[in-house]
């Protein structure tokens, strides 16, 4: 009581040491880490510096009309241009920005919605657990794709709606996992303890049942934000999705597929962006996921 | 057996309450729309007394719940109402794309479900082995990849690099058998690819859990050949998550149609969704919608009610 400064500094030490030994964890688990892995590591890490420096690197502005339409590959162009005479190349640059970006909010969204109901499902139980279990069965058997298609064309096709919908009906798978694994934790000791310590709801389920079910969760997070992004890259792809003028990948393969038959690539090259993508996140997953079942069987 | 019977019949008539369930969604959804088909149809410039009038011609001045009544008791006997946009009967446009899709889908399911499965079983007998890991490389990618990234990159090598086979199914009309292979041939092998990786890998999955069982080892130990393991102790109990998987994948060939058919312009259900999509053209979307979920459904019903049937525990109780 006398001397409190020293102990908080010393706290702060002990925080900061664990901090160095974890990122030094981190290094070290990579370096040991298949090269499948590394290499989505690497593929996120490249993907992840497009998308926050895309204004510098990119040579012209996003939607600005450059030259003629259909410009093939060459020297001013490298990736020639679009129907409407707009850079490949810079659009594939912020596209980068727009369809990844738009696909994160949309997973985290769908996350905290349905990471929540799933914790609360399985805490509560009862009549609670009940409805939201039977509203999302119901959700769930309507196919993804045929139900985002309905509701877009219920409520129109803006960035808005699209991040909605699609982050509600993925919201249901992860509620669904979320509420299985809680329910085996929440029947463990500790938080039997914490009940009967009197403890909230609120510091429950975030101080007690969260931190138990981070690793399953995070693999998920992967996982879901590949189908999100699948999910609206098709959507766009039919024109349903994000709308013109914004630069994504999936109208972009839409905007030249015509391209095709003359033998040009162009159309090929926002659609292996999506691709390339998807497929790091699913190695970097299938790492994580090997790792903790792993270690799981260890213990 | 009367215990059989009995889930049969409770999951039958959860797949019932399911589906009127989801064509409630999919008729409330709709009639929360602003404005009306009748408004629709005339457009911006028509006048109150009009539109009240052909609101009661199409019905639309009832109460919600009658009109649902008539809306589903119609499509039971096979009257989908009129597209607002071209004022056809849908009924009959609906009939011979759902019957391109299925074509498409069964097409598909010829390649893609025997493939699957010789590749499934092969990766949980290896596994672990420079095979199993490959094929799960490859498969990860495939899982990963747009659909329409396969369809183009075929599109291009396939039909207008080598010109083996045509890059667009326009089917019109009636063509024969063989023509119609021939034009619905790049998207069937466009779906196999998207389809067959998942499909392997729950087979994989499968089987692998179906061997660490311990009358497996007890059958190895005795030094029983591999063969016989598992034609006669292996197969019987596996028949249950493969017949699973099998009808699951058709499931998911049905509804994942949708991109294919729109990038190889082939007239089925799918391009007709996105077309009423882009157009709001509401009862064509509902329609279509109604028809893909409920085939979804019923599918999955369908893998359900078989893995009761196939499993021998439920057959023969003690």
């Amino acid at each position: 009581m006398t001397t409190p400064a020293p102990s908080s500094l010393d706290q702060a030490d002990a925080v900061d040491v664990r901090k160095i030994s974890r990122g030094q964890r981190i290094v070290k688990e990579l370096l040991a880490a298949p090269l499948s892995a590394r290499l989505g590591v690497l593929i996120i890490f490249i993907y992840v510096i497009v998308a926050l420096f895309a204004p510098w690197i990119a040579p012209f502005g996003e939607s600005e009309i450059v030259g003629k339409k259909y410009l093939p590959w060459g020297e001013a162009h490298m990736l020639g241009t679009d129907n409407l005479g707009r850079d490949m190349l810079t659009r594939l640059i912020y596209g980068a920005r727009n369809t990844v970006g738009i696909a994160l909010v949309t997973t985290i969204y769908a996350f905290l919605l349905g990471g929540f109901l799933g914790i609360i499902a399985a805490v509560l139980g009862g009549w609670i657990d009940q409805l939201l279990s039977r509203a999302v069965d119901v959700l769930m058997a309507i196919p993804a794709l045929i139900f985002s298609m309905l509701l877009l064309s219920i409520f129109g096709t803006s960035v808005a709606s699209l991040i909605l919908i699609i982050g509600l009906l993925d919201a249901t798978r992860i509620f669904r996992i979320t509420r299985a694994v809680s329910l085996n934790v929440v029947v463990m000791d500790f938080v039997e303890a914490a009940r009967l310590r009197g403890e909230k709801l609120g510091w429950i389920t975030l101080r007690e049942i969260l931190p138990s079910i981070s690793a399953p969760l995070a693999a998920e997070f992967g996982i879901r934000f590949c189908f999100v992004f699948l999910t609206i890259s098709a959507l766009s792809f039919l024109g349903l999705g994000i709308q013109p003028p914004t630069a994504d990948w999936g109208s972009m393969v839409r905007d030249t597929a015509d391209l095709i038959t003359f033998e040009d690539y162009t159309p090929l090259i926002p659609a292996a962006a999506i691709a390339i993508l998807t497929i790091g996140v699913n190695f970097v997953v299938d790492w994580f996921l090997h790792k903790t079942s792993g270690l799981k069987d260890e213990l | 057996m009367k215990n059989i019977v009995r889930m049969l019949l409770q999951r039958i008539s959860l797949g019932l309450l399911t589906l009127f369930v989801v064509s409630l969604i999919i008729f409330l959804g709709v009639s929360m729309l602003p404005g009306d088909a009748a408004q629709a149809i005339l457009g911006q410039a028509a006048t109150p007394d009009t539109v009240a009038i052909l609101r009661k011609q199409l019905g639309l001045d009832l109460p919600a719940h009658t009109r649902y009544i008539q809306w589903l008791g119609g499509i039971l006997q096979g009257d989908f109402g009129t597209s607002i946009g071209n004022g056809r009967e849908i009924g009959e446009v609906i009939g011979i794309r759902f019957a391109n899709t299925l074509f498409l889908a069964a097409f598909a399911a010829c390649i893609s479900i025997p493939l699957a499965l010789v590749l499934g079983i092969l990766a949980a007998l290896y596994r672990n082995s420079f095979y199993d890991r490959t094929v799960n490389v490859i498969t990860l990618s495939s899982i990963s990849t747009p659909e329409f990234f396969v369809a183009y990159i075929l599109i291009l090598f396939v039909s207008v690099k080598a010109g083996w086979f045509p890059s667009l199914s326009n089917i019109q009309g009636d063509p024969g058998f063989f023509e119609r292979l021939d034009k619905t041939f790049l998207p069937a092998v466009t779906l196999t690819l998207v389809s067959v990786a998942y499909m392997m890998r729950m087979t994989r999955a499968a089987i692998i859990n179906l061997l660490s069982q311990s009358y497996i080892e007890m059958a190895e130990l005795k030094g029983m050949r591999k063969a016989r393991i598992i034609v006669r102790h292996a197969l019987p109990n596996a028949w249950a998550p493969i017949v699973n998987v099998i009808v699951l994948n058709l499931a998911y060939l049905i509804v994942g149609v949708v991109v294919v058919e729109v990038v190889f312009v082939y007239p089925g259900l799918g391009q007709l969704l996105v077309d009423a999509v882009q157009r709001r053209d509401m009862p064509v979307v509902q329609a279509c919608c109604l028809i893909f979920a409920a085939t979804y459904v019923s599918l999955n019903l369908i893998a359900d009610i078989l893995s009761i049937l196939t499993n021998p525990r439920l057959l023969h109780p003690k």
